[in-house]
């Protein structure tokens, strides 16, 4: 099926299409002056008009010229809230028995999920879906997922999605990917469908299929924001970096920055870090376990009897880059960092992880004293 | 007396070329010790050192009341004695054999001798000593380090 | 992830501060265990705590052994839990000693306090197949005499012929005949074929380190050395991050890691 177009009112039905298919749709809201995702009423809960400005430790809503509705970046938090929760029962004990936690019906629907959190979902199927274990709970919300993706044609200052091959094309796993287009010729989107779900549900509504120049001018849009990037993560070697740099100098610099506040875990759309909490009643006989979000950055983290392995804010901060940056392609197979920038706009201190690594190059190629070094 | 040959069974001994295994071979005697035999006792004069080929030897510190502490043991492979290397020349612990012990017995004072009068043996002889040591350093340093304690004691 | 009820059948005192229970399944059992793999252990309203299967894997029955260290407050009920106490059980999880990858070699066991009980299985295992393996040979070194795991069971070991038992302690107790010294010191007196020798090493980090390090100075690969790492854990399962040592979650790649792999990760502070 070739590339439909739907208009502002189109995108509205395709909302009220998702809710009348039994979905509950979570896309972008204006929220305490953010853009925070929620669940949506109807299409007119979403950002018509809202920009962001961001940059290390900066977050700023602007009214833009024009009504586009999913031109902003670096939101406070991802969807993997929703499919992971920051808490979750996990199972209770009453008279010896133990009992899964019944699932909640919820089937969400995603709309407006760019290259760079599409390439979040994908990874994290395989961390929580993949494995040996699944999270239940994980691979039920993902497997009655109802994607809807957003080609970015305007990435933010923090974004370096191209960098990381995350984006800005949405790369596999939406059922719809809409381009945005805001121009002269209106307000509309271009839709691609991506299985037979999507298929479906755009049949539902009132579209008309794509000229040849509308679907070259969408591609050719969300190209052009390859170009615009705010952030470039170096080009090297990230995997063995991070491991030659154990030892480097530079985590006593970071650590002279970092709070060890844990944001960049919260807002970063991949980390998975969780703990576990029982709760007993007073009578000790029911008890309840739940699942919660961690971080590395918690002081007790690497807890073994007799103290926790990192205590020091240098080795924190180097567990949670290497683990994103390198030990995930040992543990998962690809990255674990999708160049969203969250990390460097949440970030108190405004630490930016594409120019920590960018030193630890350039470290490295001094110790090793290599002819760039001289330069 | 055991032969150069023989000698090599130890690997302290593994930096003397076959002429200064010669000169030891020619200080040393094999010697039988029967379970039981107190061999040095604290405070002696430290006139020889022995390399163990079998059984087990105690290191031990008298105390006033009760049997003597045991801080060591020996076995075949390892060296019993070094307070023969420096002055005073007296043993530090005692030592008793605690089951039947076949050794090689070094003359201290011959040996020292032989290394005043010839570094090229002194040295390699030294050396070798002092690689035997160091794992049993290493091993008590180890040992303070109590590791095997419950954390929650610390 | 749902843990499985059983019960406690049976319980022995090890040590002052380890106990050995004996768990029944009160309905569904856990699938087999391979030598060095372990359970996530659910005492009701303390929580749930990581420990290393300790029975024998060529029995086939449903009982599962596991011995306990009281080091925190998790293992301090599991070791106070009397008999029909029920515990959940989730598992068994982690890459194990891999014994039948040692099939026709020797086999130099190294256990320091309770690093024993991880590693009976393997020694278990092995005699139960005694004939596709050379030499055994158990170093184990305590703190005490008194402090010794399995005692009973060493010493019927100590009398077999079909392995070599080496005792050593660091502070004797009276009447105490055996070694003393720290188990480097047992460990540095064989002598071994390191073409053809596997050696397993379970204990406190330093240990491990000084062990292997007398092996490497053997001529043993440290390919052919054999540690097993303890992290925090939460999950068991490869899903809560919390267990990581660089590149390894140690639910999954570990808890036994082979020391090509995981020397240079010990040897950084704080990974």
């Amino acid at each position: 099926m070739g590339d439909a177009v739907i208009d502002r009112a189109g995108l509205d039905a395709l909302v009220a299409g998702l809710h009348a298919a039994g979905y509950q749709v979570v896309g972008p809201t204006v929220r305490d002056e953010a853009i925070v995702l929620a669940e949506l009423g109807s299409g007119a809960d979403l950002p018509d008009g809202w920009g962001v400005d961001v940059g290390p430790g900066h977050y700023r809503l602007h009214r833009r010229a024009d009504r586009a509705v999913f031109s902003h970046s670096a939101g406070a938090q991802s969807w993997k809230q929703f499919l992971h929760p920051p808490r979750q029962p996990l199972w209770s004990l009453d008279d010896g028995e133990f009992r899964a936690a019944e699932a909640e019906p919820t089937r969400y629907a995603f709309l407006g999920v760019r290259g760079c959190d599409l390439a979040a979902l994908r990874t994290l199927g395989t961390v929580l879906g993949d494995g040996a274990q699944p999270s239940a709970g994980f691979a039920r919300r993902r497997r009655d997922l109802f994607v809807v993706a957003v080609g970015c044609t305007e990435p933010g200052g923090l974004c370096f999605c191209a960098s990381m091959g995350t984006g800005p094309e949405t790369g596999p796993g939406y059922d719809l990917a809409l381009t945005e287009r805001v121009d002269a010729d209106g307000h509309r989107f271009v839709v691609s469908v991506g299985s037979d779900a999507g298929a479906a549900v755009l049949e539902s509504l009132t579209h008309r299929a794509a000229t040849a120049a509308e679907t070259a001018d969408a591609a050719d849009a969300v190209a052009a924001a390859r170009d615009r990037m705010g952030r470039t993560m170096p080009a090297t070697d990230l995997r063995a970096l991070l491991v030659e740099s154990r030892e480097s100098p530079h985590w006593g610099d970071v650590a002279d920055r970092c709070l060890t506040c844990g944001n960049c875990t919260m807002v970063c759309p991949t980390c998975f870090c969780t703990t576990t909490e029982d709760v007993t009643d007073l009578t000790g006989e029911h008890v309840e376990r739940s699942e919660r979000w961690a971080s590395c950055f918690e002081i007790d983290f690497s807890y073994v009897h007799g103290g926790s392995v990192r205590t020091s804010g240098a080795s924190r901060y180097r567990q949670w880059i290497t683990h994103k940056l390198s030990s995930w392609h040992d543990q998962f197979g690809s990255s674990g960092c999708v160049g969203c920038g969250r990390c460097i706009a949440w970030c108190p201190v405004g630490i930016d992880i594409t120019a920590e690594v960018a030193q630890l190059d350039a470290l490295r190629a001094a110790a090793e004293g290599s002819p760039d070094a001289d330069r | 007396m055991p032969t150069a040959d023989e000698l090599l069974d130890f690997p302290a001994l593994a930096g003397l070329d076959a002429e200064h295994r010669q000169l030891l071979a020619d200080l040393a005697e094999t010697v039988t010790l029967p379970p039981g035999e107190r061999i040095f006792e604290e405070g002696q004069v430290a006139d020889a050192c022995w390399l163990i080929r079998t059984g087990r030897v105690t290191l031990d510190a008298g105390q006033p009341a009760g049997p003597r502490y045991v801080v060591q043991t020996l076995g075949p492979g390892d060296v019993l004695g070094w307070s023969w290397l420096v002055p005073p020349y007296r043993w530090q612990l005692g030592a008793s054999a605690a089951e039947a012990v076949t050794a090689v017995r070094l003359d201290a004072a011959a040996m020292r001798a032989a290394a005043e009068t010839d570094p090229a043996f002194g040295y390699p002889l030294l050396l070798g000593f002092v690689t035997a040591l160091l794992p049993r350093l290493h091993g008590t340093r180890a040992r303070l380090l109590d590791l095997y304690g419950n954390p929650r004691d610390r | 992830m749902l843990p499985l009820p059983y019960r406690v059948a049976g319980r022995e005192r090890e040590t002052g501060d380890s106990v050995t229970l004996h768990l029944e399944p009160v309905g569904a059992r856990i699938a087999p265990f391979a030598p060095g793999q372990f359970t996530m252990l659910y005492a009701r309203g303390v929580g749930e705590v990581a420990i290393s299967i300790s029975g024998d894997p060529s029995l086939d029955g449903a009982t599962l052994t596991q011995t306990i260290r009281d080091v925190g407050a998790v293992s301090r009920a599991l070791c106070r839990a009397d008999l029909e106490t029920r515990i959940g059980v989730r598992g068994p999880y982690g890459r194990g000693w891999g014994l039948d990858t040692a099939a026709g070699r020797d086999l130099v066991v190294v256990a320091g306090g309770v690093g024993l009980a991880p590693l009976r299985p393997v020694l278990l295992g092995a005699l139960a197949r005694r004939a596709e393996f050379g030499r055994i040979v158990l170093v184990a070194g305590a703190r005490t005499p008194a402090e010794f795991l399995f005692r009973d069971q060493l010493a019927r070991w100590s009398k077999q012929s079909d392995l070599e038992v080496e005792l050593t302690v660091d502070r004797p107790a009276d009447g105490w005949t055996g070694d003393v010294g720290f188990v480097t010191e047992p460990l540095g007196r064989l002598t071994i074929d390191p073409t053809r020798t596997t050696a397993f090493l379970c204990g406190p980090e330093p240990m491990m380190r000084f062990s292997a390090n007398v092996l490497q100075g053997m001529g043993l690969p440290a390919a052919d050395i054999r540690v097993s790492l303890e992290r925090n854990m939460k999950c068991g399962a490869g899903l809560c991050g919390h267990c990581q040592l660089g590149p390894l979650l140690l639910c999954r790649d570990g808890p036994v890691v082979d020391y090509r792999q995981a020397r240079p990760l010990l040897a950084i502070r704080e990974l």
